[in-house]
């Protein structure tokens, strides 16, 4: 009974331990600081959107536009980006038939989501948006594993030759915080819940697309001329 | 004992585990340490909610039930009862298991390291269920 009583003790002692350990571990995770963070619910000034409506490709005359709202952080995003994406390009962008603008839409769970898209903004300062959003993308397994996702973007855009004191004080500043809130803000708004999600003359398409469904999509808006 | 024990424990991991899932999914933690990446394409599908759950809730609701009925169990006079529920729970998870290591396998196409683990843990409590009652049935006969 006495040796009984003395497993238990141990027992429940072992037990206690172990609670405290993943309590404090759990505590941990919820609580460790980056070293940039952008703000999430800023108020949108509007100076923050003048002007901007997303990142634009493709020719102002395409007879097609398509609006994707996009999560960096997303994995089917970071696949239409890094597979569709090119074909689409070539087939439909670069031909004159689509016009392609991206809207950030950084979902709560992803911590790095508007860091990400932070970066791109700042690159775009610089010129140089689609190279540090296709460099995100691309990098997306890296940097979502890491605990900070900040040196990881810098390394990029180190890598696509911006000038880093710049990219640094843009980055260190939120500078386009807002411009990424009036963005998700605007999805929110047209009905926007999950990511990716195109937004095709008013009509929303969620889910898994590929470049055949797409080229389909643009051939019954803008039918091709015969040769 | 050491049947009621392990389950305890096992609970506990699991409730620290789909704890984790959740908090992540709710944004509390930045991003899962997962490898592959595989966690966050499975955490983020369509197929990570249940009846309108998470299902990372699920597994914490579950567990801590699992965890509750362990401890009841190890207490002076406990009966069957407390250790056959916690058997009729587990089963009822390892079939829940059953189904979203299915849809992993063959509708994301991506595998949870995090929710192996969790797999692993609840098939194990469910055994560790049974091997209880079937000494206590021994201890009975003999």
């Amino acid at each position: 009974m006495a040796a009984n009583q003395a497993g238990m003790k141990r027992f429940y002692a072992a037990f206690g331990a172990a609670a405290v350990i993943g309590l404090g571990v759990l505590a941990y995770l919820t609580t460790r600081p980056q070293t940039v963070s952008i703000p999430a619910n800023v108020t949108v000034q509007p100076s923050d959107t003048s002007g901007f409506r997303g990142y634009l490709k493709g020719s102002p005359d395409a007879p097609v536009e398509i609006t994707e709202f996009a999560d960096y952080q997303c994995p089917f995003c970071q696949t239409f980006a890094t597979l569709q994406m090119p074909t689409i390009e070539e087939r439909l962008i670069n031909t004159g038939r689509l016009r392609w603008r991206y809207r950030d839409f950084p979902l709560q769970q992803h911590s790095f989501s508007r860091l990400a898209a932070h970066s791109a903004a700042c690159a775009d300062e610089q010129g140089k948006y689609w190279e540090q959003h296709n460099r995100i993308y691309e990098g997306q397994a890296e940097w979502a594993a890491t605990r900070d996702a900040g040196p990881v973007f810098r390394r990029y855009a180190q890598a696509g030759g911006l000038d880093l004191g710049r990219y640094d004080a843009c980055m260190k500043a939120g500078k386009y915080a807002g411009r990424i809130q009036a963005s998700l803000d605007e999805g929110v708004q047209v009905g926007v819940n999950s990511t990716p999600t195109l937004l095709v003359g008013g009509k929303l398409y969620r889910g898994r697309f590929d470049s055949d469904a797409i080229t389909k999509l643009v051939d019954s808006l803008a039918p091709r001329r015969a040769q | 004992m050491i049947y009621r024990m392990s389950a305890a424990f096992l609970s506990l991991a699991g409730l620290f585990i789909s704890g984790y899932l959740y908090l992540y999914k709710i944004g509390r933690i930045g991003s899962l340490a997962c490898g592959t990446g595989g966690c966050e394409t499975v955490q983020l599908s369509s197929w990570s909610r249940f009846a309108g759950l998470e299902v990372s809730l699920i597994g914490v609701l579950g567990y801590a039930c699992l965890l509750a009925m362990s401890l009841v169990s190890l207490q002076p006079g406990a009966r069957q009862r407390p250790i056959q529920a916690i058997a009729v729970a587990a089963g009822i998870g390892v079939v829940f298991t059953l189904y979203l290591t299915y849809l992993e396998l063959f509708i994301i196409h991506a595998i949870c390291r995090w929710c192996v683990a969790s797999g692993v843990i609840i098939v194990a409590i469910f055994v560790a269920a049974l091997l209880d009652q079937r000494r206590q049935r021994r201890t009975r006969v003999s």
